[in-house]
């Protein structure tokens, strides 16, 4: 079961909607709560990234019935060195960014806390791709 | 542990939107403008105390299954951010204090911090 939404970079008034979607999409097919939050909790990280670095992206959910794989792809900056970013408190969000809650390094280590796996590509000056699987049992 | 009504009551606060049975218990407390910081809990039914009004603050509980937010020093939720709470089933208190004295009243009342 495949499923897709858009995200647009800059817009903080729309930031969140798709992780928004997507737990709705997870709670109709009844999965574990505890696994939702750890899920949305992950991907909407993730889509704020995409808000406040890029230019524009993509959330691509694929269930299993084992795993649940979300791709976030975006067209933006792309992340110079990944290791740093990986690192607490280590951000290069604009004012306008902190200004919202957000911008305070934290953002990828919670997403590795809350994932089974992560795994980040990136080139610069052309785009990042986050991939998040989380296992069902 | 403390119900909705002893927070209206004790902080002077107004029930903005959400649930309005004033019964409902809630068990923990967390305060932060840092949206980033609130992602990283786990605790259930737990009140978010904050000064950061905006649709972020709303999709971060949404999404942190958080089901009570208070906005405190005047901070008032505009129309979208109580649509968006309503539809997302979170519960808005809005106080003149500050979110010192608000956190000073909320730990004597026993509301059980998160750390």
């Amino acid at each position: 079961m495949d499923f897709k939404f858009d995200i647009e970079g800059g817009n903080f008034s729309k930031a969140g909607s798709a992780s928004s979607d997507v737990k709705k999409v997870l709670k109709k097919l009844n999965v574990d709560p505890k696994l939702i939050k750890r899920i949305v909790v992950s991907i909407y990280e993730a889509e704020v990234n995409v808000v406040a670095h890029a230019y524009e992206g993509e959330m691509n959910v694929s269930i299993f019935p084992e795993k649940i794989v979300v791709r976030i792809v975006d067209k933006g900056p792309g992340i110079p060195d990944i290791d740093l970013a990986m690192q607490k408190g280590y951000s290069t969000a604009s004012p306008a960014v902190r200004e919202m809650g957000f911008g305070a390094g934290m953002g990828l280590p919670n997403i590795k806390k809350n994932t089974n796996e992560l795994n980040i590509k990136s080139e610069v000056g052309v785009g990042t791709e986050v991939e998040l699987i989380n296992y069902l049992n | 542990m403390v119900k909705v009504s002893q927070i209206l009551d004790e902080l002077n606060a107004k029930l903005v939107c959400g649930n309005t049975d004033l019964n409902q218990d809630i068990n923990f407390g967390f305060a932060s403008d840092l949206m980033s910081d609130v992602l990283t809990i786990d605790s259930d039914n737990l009140l978010l105390v904050t000064g950061l009004n905006n649709l972020q603050t709303i999709r971060t509980s949404e999404m942190s299954d958080i089901p009570y937010i208070l906005f405190v020093r005047d901070k008032k939720a505009s129309e979208e951010m109580k649509s968006l709470a309503e539809e997302s089933g979170i519960t808005l208190i809005e106080c003149g204090y500050s979110m010192f004295r608000a956190c000073s009243i909320l730990c004597k009342m026993g509301l059980e911090p998160v750390y």
